[in-house]
């Protein structure tokens, strides 16, 4: 499965971007061929408007299944990504990308 | 006439200024007070007339057809605001973003995205003794105001004369609702606090009016708080100051139980004077 997190940067020791929608990276781990893939979303901040939407469609685009995030998508932005079948968590804004994807596997973060 | 009250800081006095203007200029003048900060319109607290007309506000969105659809993705390119998003064969439409510009619709080739009308507020056209009183409203939930502010805007020019004093009391702020609201105004009227906090905000809004290069001039409210910045910055930057209104107690009273205060408080009184002197003169 594809795990989408929302980065300020391209590494497992890489802190997490709280933000969703204006996230600076996004990082998406392929469990079964254990590499990563990656997308620079800061073109993001030249958009006044429905960043949210758009960085939800990037990650449908993507293949992402799960979405490993901070404070969690807008109204507008949740209503694409469960359109696009992504489950959603967050809370994992404080972290690195290694211990998101662990407090992942031990449900420690919250799917909303 | 058009004449913009606007402010930068909220709280400054716009809506205090808009409706004792409105209704000392009316004296003498025919006068027509518009209410567009539509997001919490609140001249009507202090105006109280008959309504004699009142209509729904509608702006168009986008609805998508999927029998026509060809997930070509020409709609989604074409969306500035990312109001359509396409996901595989389904299209969203998030009318909250759309900005109404019909670039999706006109460019669909099939016709996949017909534009049809969507509730947004509502207009009220109140008739005082002398003069005329406007107040649109935007619907919980709305996002948008400048559409309504443009409708509003729209409705006054067609049912007001160029003779008629058009007073237009604006948001606060310096985004697109401020924008829409003072953009073809033929003056802006700056109100302002003596603070820190009224200083700063003020100066975003003179820039604000630079950028749009409309005359502007500044009113200060609650003079005799605060320190002697506003009026430093204002003669630095030669923009002219029209009225000190003062700080005083009689005033809150008067506004807390949402009466007009000119008439009972000559202090007042006499800096609207000078605001009409201005407007006559100057303007």
């Amino acid at each position: 499965m594809k795990i989408a997190f929302t980065t300020n940067g391209l590494e497992w020791n890489s802190k997490m971007d709280p933000r969703f929608g204006r996230t600076e990276y996004i990082l998406v781990y392929d469990e079964e061929k254990k590499e990563f893939t990656s997308f620079d979303n800061r073109e993001i901040e030249n958009e006044a408007h429905g960043a949210g939407p758009k960085t939800s469609q990037k990650l449908f685009e993507l293949g992402a299944k799960v979405l490993i995030t901070g404070n969690g998508p807008g109204g507008n932005a949740a209503t694409v990504l469960e359109k696009a079948g992504v489950k959603t968590y967050v809370g994992a804004g404080e972290m690195t990308v290694k211990q998101a994807y662990e407090a992942y596997q031990n449900n420690q973060l919250k799917n909303i | 006439m058009k004449i913009a009250i606007a402010s930068g800081k909220g709280g400054t006095g716009k809506t205090t200024l808009s409706t004792n203007l409105a209704a000392f200029l009316s004296e003498t003048e025919k006068v027509v007070l518009a209410d567009l900060d539509v997001e919490e319109p609140n001249s009507g607290l202090f105006i109280h007339g008959n309504l004699i007309f009142e209509e729904e506000k509608y702006k168009m969105i986008p609805e998508w057809k999927e029998d026509s659809c060809t997930f070509c993705g020409e709609c989604q390119k074409n969306c500035n605001f990312h109001a359509v998003i396409q996901l595989g064969s389904q299209i969203l439409v998030f009318p909250e973003l759309c900005h109404s510009c019909f670039a999706c619709s006109e460019l669909c080739p099939v016709n996949a995205l017909p534009m049809i009308p969507k509730r947004m507020g509502q207009l009220k056209h109140f008739a005082l003794n002398n003069f005329d009183f406007i107040e649109s409203r935007l619907d919980i939930g709305q996002e948008q105001a400048v559409p309504l502010i443009a409708q509003t805007i729209d409705f006054i020019e067609n049912n007001f004369t160029d003779q008629t004093i058009k007073i237009f009391d604006s948001p606060p702020g310096t985004s697109c609702p401020v924008i829409e609201a003072t953009k073809d105004a033929d003056f802006i009227l700056l109100i302002t606090e003596p603070t820190p906090f009224g200083l700063h905000d003020l100066s975003l809004a003179v820039e604000t009016m630079q950028e749009l290069k409309k005359p502007f001039a500044v009113i200060i409210n609650r003079y005799g708080i605060g320190n002697d910045d506003v009026i430093d910055y204002c003669q630095k930057n030669g923009i002219p100051i029209v009225a000190k209104i003062p700080n005083l107690r009689k005033i809150a009273e008067l506004y807390s139980k949402g009466d007009l205060i000119y008439n009972d408080v000559p202090e007042f009184k006499e800096e609207l004077i000078k605001i009409r002197d201005f407007i006559k003169n100057e303007i």
